[in-house]
């Protein structure tokens, strides 16, 4: 590979690793302000109408609400570096075991929905690219322009009524049957909400995937390698794809996070036990550390997911400066 | 312009696009002389009556009260707080997006680790996560996702502006000593206007969908209002015996979103030839 720069790959993955410092600094400003900038008093909505001034009193006190923001901040902070995301109120239990359980499940969610999204995605946009204006390439198109249109919360209940009501080949919600949570019967359960997630996202991919391999197409060391008599699979395999995968991984990326945040209805359709659909009832519930704690943890994870889509990049692409 | 008008009119999905927003925008407008009855009246014993029922034509929902109607109301509130959203979000994306690149230096420094901060949330959670702050409803829910989209807005503007910025035509003015104020509002804003308006078009489909997505986690708009995304949800109960009630909100946000995407696609192919 030829690196750039001074210090090579390393030293890149070592930079970007402290340019997301800031951000996820960011992120935690704007989650700990979830809860300051609810209106009123944080603690009598959380306790609700029925609750005594003492009880408000007393959850004023244990959230440290008394103490100035900056000093509400650092205690916060402080706390979730030690794993301490609060105590849900409502469940009466702490924050972090509750949301770690509920992420498992969207995580197996997002990554079934990206595995569809990828699969469909890239082969209808290398269909669509390498068959220009076929009516394979129109049909394809056609199909990912509808689906980017689709909600995903109404495909959700459209696939539910099809394949769960009427032919009853898949369940309509839940994570595994009441006397079965092997493998295959989650994999069972989970194929209906992983086709409604990854269906939005695969349209997407399809249409980039299409406009880069184009693009691709038309260079001009594409021609040499087909002047040459390299056969036309050869040619998209090693010449095209290799240089259209940079912006698919970067959109691969977006993508991740539109999965994530997706996640939050696609959850709720197929009632999924995910951390998305507690989230949604802890927001009804008015539990602020339950929210907190969900939104860190997700929106840390998409952080990660982009530095580590910025490395992949790096590594695929040898044109791109590490300096 | 008239070139723009030329490379438009000859993209039949774009026209088609063009064509399903008129009709959504006419439906909606005359929804009060169009809607066969109020949409709030309730009639329980016509409970979940199916398509093509005298005096309903598209049925009822589980409280009785026309589907038909509440549709066409439904439209008037999707449009409307779509098109809302979508202009705070480019107005206040634009601002932002002028200033980071017309001033430079720390502001830009400031504004860009602000945007790069609300990009590190996924979309979706960071709307859901504004309206667990300011809590569930209509105006918050337009805020929330109006907030989240200011990134969008605020990149296009910042990248157009520190292009223009070098143009020799914007050296000159300033040579002739045209104020650092007017030079951003004439002819640096000028220059973001295509696309901007091409960013707009494309964002309003997701915005529309993300403002029914809230309604339809009962974040957004709260019933009765006749909504898409609340009507969604109120069907789930009944999609074994009436799904029609779950099938035509949803058909409804499909071709509206579907109509301002492929518009957005047109005018981004006859606005700006590059991006095709």
């Amino acid at each position: 590979m030829a690196a750039v720069g001074g210090g090579g790959l390393p030293a890149y993955a070592l930079r970007r690793l402290l340019l997301a410092v800031p951000v996820l600094f960011g992120v935690s400003v704007l989650v700990f302000a979830v809860l300051h900038l609810a209106p009123g008093d944080p603690a009598a909505i959380m306790l609700g109408a029925q609750a005594t001034k003492e009880d408000v009193q007393r959850l004023h006190r244990d959230l440290g609400l008394d103490e100035p923001l900056v000093v509400q901040y650092v205690t916060w902070i402080g706390q979730v570096a030690r794993g301490d995301l609060g105590r849900s109120i409502p469940l009466g239990r702490a924050v972090l075991p509750e949301v770690l359980l509920r992420f498992k499940a969207t995580l197996l969610l997002t990554a079934g929905a990206l595995a569809i999204a990828v699969v469909l995605g890239l082969v209808a946009g290398i269909v669509s690219a390498v068959k220009q204006y076929s009516w394979l390439d129109r049909l394809s198109m056609g199909v990912a322009v509808t689906g980017v249109s689709l909600p995903v919360f109404w495909t959700g209940i459209m696939l539910i009524i099809v394949f769960a009501l009427q032919l009853r080949w898949f369940p309509s919600s839940g994570m595994s049957s009441p006397y079965d949570s092997g493998v295959t019967d989650v994999l069972w359960h989970l194929v209906l909400p992983a086709v409604t997630l990854g269906t939005a996202s695969a349209a997407a991919l399809a249409r980039l995937t299409r406009s880069s391999v184009l693009e691709i197409i038309r260079q001009d060391y594409v021609r040499s390698a087909r002047a040459k008599g390299l056969a036309e699979r050869a040619v998209i395999a090693r010449h095209v794809l290799k240089n259209a995968i940079n912006p698919i991984i970067t959109v691969l990326g977006v993508q991740i996070g539109f999965l994530l945040g997706g996640a939050i209805l696609t959850e709720t359709v197929f009632s999924w036990p995910g951390l998305g659909s507690m989230m949604v009832r802890a927001i009804q519930a008015r539990d602020y550390p339950l929210v907190q704690g969900g939104v860190l943890l997700i929106a840390t994870t998409f952080v990660v997911v982009n530095l580590a889509v910025d490395l992949l990049y790096a590594i695929f692409d040898p044109r791109i400066r590490y300096d | 312009m008239t070139d723009v008008v030329r490379i438009f009119r000859r993209s039949s999905a774009a026209l088609f696009g063009l064509g399903l927003v008129a009709v959504m925008a006419v439906l909606a407008v005359l929804a009060p002389w169009l809607a066969p009855r109020d949409p709030d009246a309730i009639d329980t014993a016509r409970r979940l009556a199916p398509i093509f029922t005298a005096g309903h034509p598209l049925g009822t929902d589980e409280f009785g009260r026309d589907l038909l109607s509440r549709l066409l109301f439904g439209a008037r509130i999707s449009l409307v707080v779509g098109l809302t959203a979508t202009a705070l979000a480019a107005l206040a994306g634009s601002f932002c997006g002028l200033l980071a690149g017309f001033v430079g230096r720390w502001v830009d420094q400031l504004i860009m680790r602000a945007i790069d901060t609300l990009m590190a949330f996924p979309y979706f959670l960071l709307a859901v996560a504004i309206i667990a702050a300011l809590g569930p409803g209509l105006v918050n829910g337009m805020v929330a996702v109006a907030v989240v989209n200011i990134p969008f807005y605020g990149r296009i503007v910042r990248a157009t502006v520190l292009a223009v910025k070098q143009t020799e035509y914007v050296e000159s003015a300033r040579a002739l000593g045209v104020s650092e104020l007017r030079l951003a509002l004439t002819h640096v804003l000028r220059n973001c206007l295509a696309p901007v308006i091409v960013a707009v078009t494309l964002n309003i489909g997701g915005m529309i969908t993300a403002l029914a997505g809230l309604s339809f986690l009962g974040l957004g708009v709260q019933p009765p209002t006749s909504d898409w995304g609340s009507m969604l949800a109120a069907s789930r109960q009944y999609l074994n015996v009436a799904p029609h009630v779950a099938a035509l909100p949803g058909i409804a946000i499909f071709l509206t979103v579907l109509g301002f995407n492929l518009l957005g696609d047109g005018l981004r192919d006859a606005l700006d030839p590059r991006l095709r």
